[in-house]
């Protein structure tokens, strides 16, 4: 693809005027929790903006974070700037395959040396060249090689970033993040199952703008997309803080759109901005649909002891734990007794009846 | 002269049961049973809290009975019972404690601390770490009869002299009676009154009655010491008598630790149930008083009085109700203590402190919380029912020079009978 | 990059409650077996003045008040005692989440006390646990006979309370941490329980049994 010219160049071609730009580089500021002037310097460095190559790698996913970002219901100036990017390598939506794709792939590394972008989604397996392979080369081969001369890695949906499905208990591939991988270069995490589209926009914008991703936390997420719970911007807050929960699905408390809490959602340990961005252009969130929030942008939220159990619950007992342990106990308590019982008996066959000459020393 | 270390820690091995354990792992250090301990409250010692004094049974339990404590020990990390720190603790568990039972009745956790610490004394008693003081007490009951020495010959005396005074009977050795009475060595040496006053309340309410020259000692030195073997020959004095004697009930007197011995632990020191009835005097005259069978004057004492209660009586014998029953017959300006009943204070002297010469400036100290008692309610008369709260008491009244006189109930009682006279009782 | 609070928290309700769980069980049948497989007392022979059995029971209960006369002179104590635990065990069996745990575990459930209530008796318990610290080391009784399982037995309880308080209002720490740290000390305190001072939460049960029946039998209500 050319990725010659700037996009604001490409947006004036499709009908976006300079004053779009700066609305829509305001909002985006908003967004990102940026100072007030920097809506203006954002439009300034958008419109400016090369049109960067794009290398994006599928390891162990399930697509369905391409899916999110690609489905659009209307044409918005986030999905414009996503079409701006140069795609030059992605499994799913190339046309190319086999040699020609990786040919692609390599030649977009070579021609933009340290220019280039890798975004991945899915795990990497570490426990076995043979689990995931693509053209022949194995998941880990490829990152590495990849991303050697990238300007910055994306790793999108919470496998990439934690690990996700494939690294849920049993693990048996050995999955990792992404992170495990790659070093020394700019990461930014963009967890969720999938995440939100417009999350990946900001993101994108900010670095085609600035040079460099926004401001991220210890688990490198954007600080402005993921620093609130949901629990904290919850609409249904208020319901929760007067004790007001559902009790089953579809019970008078669901209907009156309480607080799922004792339905299992996790909303207060979940960092995403899901409550206040929503789904699908801002329609709707679980928790608006009367489900709870399963906590799908935290790590290891498939290993957190099930869906629907509330998030102060304990995760199943295994069935053995309780008659294994109080056998345990009885036994060990009954070898003490016993012991204490052979101790009494010396002690008292050593006892004669006591006389008072008995109570005096003899020294 | 036997006594050993190991001897004593196997007398804490053979005791140490259910309960105790049960006590032991409750205890959460709160100090509630020092504060309900009138040696702590007068002296603001710690080592006094009553639990303390339990320490080296404790520890014991722990490193031989329990696994943890097992464990530990094996590691070195939990030390040794010594002869040295079982020294040290004769004064805590002997001199320090009269074995009064408040501590058992404030324990939130439910700890029966006196009991610990009676057993206890077998322990210190069997590695001859029991005061001498007190084994001569022991010494001179077993083998005279009686803690103070008393013969018959002196009883006899005090006898002879109250039947001319009074010009009552005191039948001696019958069979068939319904009371078999008992004194302790204090009365008859010291309060001898005791012994009259009976004599009248008895011919005035009809009883059948009796004294034995065999068995008429009610104390009992091996319960002090914490010895049952000991306790259980003293004991048996009595039962061996009092069944050949075959007496319905046998009479504890106004002293303390004779009751117990007897009313409680008497038939488990022999393994088995009397072939008589025991009961405390004061049990027996409120049971006359009740029936009507204890006629006494319309004139009622109006000094201002109140009533210590003996602890081994009260708290520990559950005699409450019948010495007020009974005062308010006979005195018209009754006071209660602000701690009465049950909760009442220990007069110090109890247990064996009053035998004990060392244990002196503790008792004495101890005392202040008797005389704040007093001084509180403004009186000048103290009415008690147990010979040795009253001599411990009249001592220290005087040396802390309070003009308050001391009277036993029995006698208080026998002043307001309406005698009549020999003609008309024998109609 | 270090995931170690939402692991952390993964573990403290999954993993982590399964062993302290198990321990606890262990320890508390070791303990009781330990205690009460030591000989009873045969029966006491002599005749009773009241009935032994019924007395003590009503020393259980009773032995939550102090007898007369003992208020006044340890009021910190029992204040600050009765204070204390009754806002710990409110807190655990009536805070809304924490239903849920029996819930999970057993099917059982009760309705909740309002959050606000909750926040009264976390807050007058922590107050009341702070007190007694303070009367622990400065009362001379309570200081001499105090062990290095007094304290630990304190902090054991104390830190799930404030971890608790603290998660509540998203105070210091970020609530997953909070809550990691919560579920963490309340697992710890559950697992070490047996082994510690607060063993007294069984034991003192029967302990006024026994002495109730004993005093209960001389005609003594204790």
């Amino acid at each position: 693809m050319d990725t010659t010219g700037t996009l604001g160049e490409l947006l004036l071609t499709r009908g976006v005027s300079r004053r779009a730009m700066l609305r829509y580089g305001a909002a985006l500021a908003a967004a990102l929790a940026l100072p007030a002037g920097a809506g203006k310097a954002l439009a300034k460095g958008l419109a400016g903006a090369k049109r960067p190559s794009v290398i994006w790698l599928s390891l162990q996913e399930c697509t369905g974070c391409t899916e999110a970002l690609t489905r659009a219901y209307a044409p918005t100036l986030e999905q414009l700037i996503l079409e701006s990017i140069s795609l030059d390598y992605h499994h799913t939506l190339q046309a190319a395959s086999g040699s020609a794709a990786e040919e692609a792939r390599t030649a977009a590394m070579r021609e933009n040396p340290n220019g280039y972008l890798v975004v991945v989604d899915g795990a990497v397996p570490l426990g076995g060249k043979g689990f995931s392979t693509i053209a022949g080369v194995d998941n880990r081969t490829l990152l590495e090689e990849t991303v050697q001369g990238a300007a910055g890695v994306i790793a999108v949906g919470s496998c990439a970033a934690f690990g996700g499905l494939p690294m849920a208990h049993p693990n048996p591939t050995g999955a990792a993040p992404i992170s495990a991988v790659v070093r020394g270069k700019p990461l930014i995490n963009l967890p969720g199952c999938p995440p939100l589209p417009e999350v990946m926009v900001g993101v994108l914008a900010h670095f085609l703008a600035f040079g460099k991703w926004p401001e991220l936390d210890s688990l490198h997420r954007p600080r402005s997309y993921y620093g609130e719970t949901l629990h904290d911007r919850c609409y249904r807050r208020p319901f929760y803080d007067r004790g007001l929960f559902a009790e089953s699905f579809d019970d008078e408390g669901a209907r009156k759109g309480w607080c799922l809490f004792k339905l299992g959602c996790k909303g207060p340990v979940t960092y995403n901005a899901c409550a206040t961005m929503k789904w699908n252009g801002g329609v709707s969130f679980p928790i608006q649909s009367g489900h709870g929030c399963l906590g799908c942008s935290e790590p290891r939220f498939w290993d957190a002891g099930g869906f629907y159990r509330a998030l102060s619950a304990p995760a199943p007992l295994p069935k053995r734990v309780i008659p294994i342990a109080l056998a345990g106990g009885a036994l060990l308590g009954v070898g003490v007794a016993l012991s204490n019982r052979r101790r009494q008996d010396a002690s008292r066959a050593a006892t004669p009846v006591l006389q008072l000459d008995d109570l005096e020393r003899s020294s | 002269m036997s006594a050993t270390l190991e001897r004593g820690l196997n007398a804490f091995r053979n005791f140490l049961n259910a309960p105790a354990a049960s006590f032991f792992a409750s205890c959460v250090h709160c100090g509630l049973c020092a504060e309900a301990c009138l040696f702590y409250t007068e002296s603001r010692d710690p080592r006094l809290a009553p639990i303390h004094k339990l320490e080296p049974m404790r520890r014991l339990w722990e490193r031989e009975f329990t696994l943890l404590g097992r464990i530990q020990a094996m590691l070195g990390l939990k030390p040794e019972v010594t002869d040295d720190e079982l020294e040290q603790w004769s004064e805590l568990v002997f001199d320090t404690c009269t074995l009064c039972g408040r501590c058992s009745l404030v324990c939130p956790v439910g700890n029966d601390l006196v009991y610990l610490i009676r057993r206890m004394r077998e322990g210190m008693a069997a590695s001859g770490h029991a005061p001498a003081d007190l084994l001569g007490a022991t010494r001179r009951n077993l083998e005279k009869g009686s803690a103070m020495g008393v013969t018959l010959d002196t009883l006899m005396a005090q006898i002879r002299h109250q039947e001319e005074e009074l010009g009552v009977e005191i039948p001696l050795d019958r069979e068939g009676v319904d009371y078999m009475v008992l004194l302790s060595s204090m009365e008859i040496v010291q309060f001898p009154e005791y012994i009259g006053a009976v004599a009248r309340i008895f011919k005035q309410a009809g009883v059948t009655w009796t004294i034995s020259t065999q068995a008429f000692e009610a104390t009992n030195g091996g319960i002090q010491i914490g010895v049952p073997d000991i306790a259980r020959r003293i004991v048996m004095r009595t039962v061996e008598v009092a069944e050949r004697l075959k007496v319905g009930t046998v009479i504890c007197p106004e002293c303390g630790h004779g009751f117990r011995a007897l009313r409680w632990e008497g038939e488990d020191l022999i393994g088995r149930k009397y072939g008589f009835k025991v009961q405390h005097i004061l049990e027996v005259l409120d049971e006359l008083r009740a029936q009507g069978r204890l006629p006494l004057d319309n004139l009622r004492d109006d000094r201002p009085l109140t009533y210590h209660d003996p602890c081994q009586i009260v708290r520990r014998g559950g005699v409450i109700e019948q010495p007020r029953n009974l005062l308010k017959m006979v005195a018209s300006d009754f006071r209660e203590m602000a701690d009465h009943g049950v909760m009442n204070w220990c007069c110090g002297g109890g247990g064996g402190v009053s035998t004990l010469e060392r244990a002196e400036p503790w008792r004495v100290m101890a005392f202040k919380r008797k005389k704040e008692q007093i001084e509180h309610l403004g009186v000048h008369t103290l009415v008690t029912a147990c010979a040795n709260c009253r001599m411990v008491i009249e001592e220290d009244l005087d040396k802390y020079a309070m003009d308050i006189e001391v009277v036993g109930l029995t006698e208080l009682v026998a002043n307001h009978l309406r005698e009549t006279t020999s003609k008309e009782s024998q109609e | 990059m270090n995931t170690i609070a939402s692991d952390l928290l993964i573990w403290a309700r999954g993993s982590g409650f399964h062993a302290a769980l198990a321990l606890f069980l262990v320890g508390i049948l070791w303990r009781l077996v330990e205690i009460y497989t030591l000989n009873h007392p045969r029966r006491c022979l002599a005749t009773p003045l009241k009935d032994g059995p019924s007395e003590g029971f009503k020393t259980v209960f009773r032995r939550f008040l102090p007898p007369p006369g003992m208020f006044m002179r340890a009021p910190v104590t029992y204040l600050g005692g009765w204070v204390f635990h009754a806002g710990f065990f409110i807190v655990l069996f009536f805070f809304a989440p924490h239903i849920e745990i029996f819930r999970a575990l057993f099917g059982i459930r009760w309705p909740a006390l309002s959050n606000p209530l909750i926040e009264l008796f976390t807050v007058a318990a922590l107050i009341a646990m702070l007190l007694v610290l303070v009367s622990r080391i400065t009362d001379p009784v309570k200081r001499f006979l105090s062990t290095f399982m007094d304290y630990f037995g304190w902090v054991l309880t104390f830190l799930p309370l404030l971890t608790g308080w603290l998660a509540w209002h998203e105070l210091l720490l970020p609530y997953t941490w909070s809550l990691a740290l919560h579920v963490l000390t309340a697992d710890l305190l559950l697992a070490l329980l047996p082994f510690t001072r607060l063993l007294h939460g069984v034991t003192a049960f029967p302990s006024r049994w026994y002495t109730g029946v004993w005093f209960g039998r001389k005609g003594v209500q204790s």
